[in-house]
């Protein structure tokens, strides 16, 4: 287990030990361990104003696409999940049928024929491109309805629409609080989704204003290997480290929620 | 039920009654999903299958082609090796991060093991790093100039090149592991969590020890997150598109740009202007990665509905 436990750990630390240091130390010091020079804030700094601060743009944008893209694919997957879980309507053997089908399809191959979609419907190059595929994550609509089957009694919802309450209603005072859980889940793996985002982005993007972090610094990596150009390798690594601290915090944060929603899930699974 | 409104009946259920009383309301929730769904899912499905019956030649401009996509893929030894080197992949790095998972899970889960929290968190991590991040660091980590790999030959007069053509695709599955073996142990974790405590109780009583309890209590109850687990690794391995894309600029040579199926289309369609022929090689993936994770449920799911 401690192998393990190296093996998984060591290049984080590698990587915040490596962003500490200057451009010329990264070549000559041992790479598990500082360097004379302490440059991390130096680097911060450097990373986060190089290119007239190009890069607050990127998570400026990554955060964009985080709230409506995650938030808007953790609000679609609870409506949904709590459909099929609590209600059986006409369709609904065809809707199971064709979500999960669409799990084995790989999203990948489905992102050049949405390149040239959106291309014909002059949506490439927005943040509509990029937002409205992340809409849609069959796994969070799996975990939901799972989720849902157990936590919200039908009891409930029966004693609700005695009371004469709406269903949408029930929903959003009575249901949502049920769920709860189980949304936390869903929100964070579709924000690390979100957040890690990069073949989407790669092809429909191709104004740097509006590129992600992921892209953004893919593209800092290009320029610091291409030949003639300044290298910028310790913005690269110190770029990494930043964008990586947000979603490891939200993780760690909220652990024990998600942590409590993902088993739930697992019951069927 | 004194009052007679319509809407506090309770939905009937099995009763086949001819049109009324369809209980049209689980619509309200799962509509806009669908919505959504078919214009991110369907039409692009619909649309690639449209684009690949087409081709844009020289002479005579954009014209209806019939199959000729699918039989010039047939033929294409791009594509093939492209295949086949998802499929060596596959083949070899799922089965050991699933195996790793497994036995970190198990680990972890046997309660004997100090700070158990702490290393499910630390596991876990990798996930949370973008692909990109992930490549960047180890790419670093790999090379001769101020990564580890290069300060360990140094040190200790080693050979090792992650970068050397028979040890790419290794160093590629490495990156990969490293990625998703926390992910998948979480899954399995949970999954063992919820096996009752009152099954080992029994167990114990009837005097098994840990291997019968792991074989007949612990590896049943995760079959269903084996399955599962399975499927999307084997989606993720036949979609490999971030990791060699982004190494692709420090290998030119040995990555090339039709180096998995997934980067063969991507270059098919924005460096080399083919997106008919892209179309069909995104099709005939979709449909091999379809069918071999409905095999795999299928086989994994005999006894169990999923």
């Amino acid at each position: 287990m401690v192998a393990f436990l190296a093996y998984t750990v060591l290049p984080l630390v590698w990587l915040v030990i490596n962003a500490s240091k200057t451009q010329a130390d990264l070549f000559d010091s041992f790479g598990l361990w500082f360097s004379d020079s302490f440059a991390l804030f130096t680097n911060i700094g450097d990373t986060l104003s190089y290119n007239d601060g190009i890069f607050v743009r990127w998570i400026l944008n990554t955060l964009l696409y985080v709230v409506v893209g995650a938030g808007g694919a953790t609000l679609l997957s609870a409506l949904a999940g709590y459909g099929l879980a609590k209600f059986r309507f006409p369709g609904r053997s065809a809707v199971f049928a064709i979500v999960l089908g669409a799990v084995a399809v790989p999203g990948t191959a489905l992102a050049v024929p949405t390149f040239l979609m959106f291309s014909k419907m002059d949506l490439t190059n927005t943040p509509w491109a990029v937002i409205i595929p992340s809409l849609i994550s069959p796994f969070g609509l799996y975990l939901m309805w799972t989720y849902a089957v157990e936590a919200v009694p039908n009891e409930i919802l029966e004693a609700a629409r005695v009371d004469g309450a709406g269903e949408l209603r029930t929903f959003f005072t009575i249901s949502i609080r049920l769920l709860a859980p189980g949304i936390v889940t869903v929100l964070l793996f579709t924000t690390v989704a979100t957040w890690n985002n990069y073949f989407l982005p790669l092809i429909m993007l191709s104004d740097p204003d509006w590129y992600p972090l992921t892209v953004g610094l893919n593209q800092w990596n290009a320029q610091a290997q291409s030949a003639g150009s300044q290298p910028i390798f310790n913005l690269v690594l110190t770029g990494s480290l930043l964008s990586i601290i947000p979603i490891v915090a939200a993780f760690l944060v909220l652990q024990r929620q998600w942590q409590s929603g993902l088993s739930a899930g697992s019951v069927k699974a | 039920m004194a009052s007679g409104t319509a809407r506090t009946v309770p939905p009937s259920r099995p009763p086949v009654r001819r049109k009324s009383r369809k209980d049209w309301r689980g619509w309200i929730f799962v509509g806009p999903f669908m919505a959504v769904f078919a214009l991110v899912f369907i039409a692009p499905l619909v649309y690639a299958i449209y684009l690949s019956t087409f081709r844009n030649q020289l002479i005579g401009g954009n014209s209806f082609v019939g199959l000729d996509n699918y039989t010039q893929l047939l033929h294409d030894a791009s594509f093939w090796h492209a295949l086949l080197r998802v499929l060596l992949f596959l083949v070899i790095q799922v089965p050991i991060m699933l195996a790793i998972a497994l036995g970190a899970a198990m680990a972890i889960d046997s309660a004997r093991l100090y700070g158990a929290n702490l290393f499910r968190i630390a596991l876990f991590l990798p996930y949370a790093v973008p692909a990109v991040v992930a490549v960047l660091m180890w790419g670093f980590i790999y090379g001769d100039q101020f990564g580890l790999v290069g300060q360990l030959n140094e040190a200790i007069g080693t050979g090792l090149n992650p970068f050397d053509s028979s040890w790419i695709l290794i160093s590629i599955g490495n990156i990969v592991t490293w990625s998703f073996v926390g992910y998948n142990m979480l899954i399995f974790y949970t999954t063992l969590k919820t096996i009752p405590a009152e099954l080992y109780e029994a167990a114990e009583l009837d005097g098994a020890g840990q291997f019968w309890i792991i074989r007949a209590i612990k590896l049943p109850a995760l079959r269903g997150s084996m399955v599962i687990a399975t499927i999307f690794s084997i989606i993720g391995s036949f979609q490999l598109f971030n990791e060699p894309n982004i190494l692709r600029p420090l290998v030119e040579n040995i990555i090339t740009t039709d180096y998995t199926p997934n980067m063969y289309a991507y270059n098919l369609a924005f460096s080399g202007q083919q997106q008919n022929y892209a179309a069909t090689v995104a099709i005939v993936m979709g449909v091999v990665t379809a069918v071999i994770a409905y095999v795999v449920q299928l086989r994994g799911s005999r006894t169990e509905d999923l």
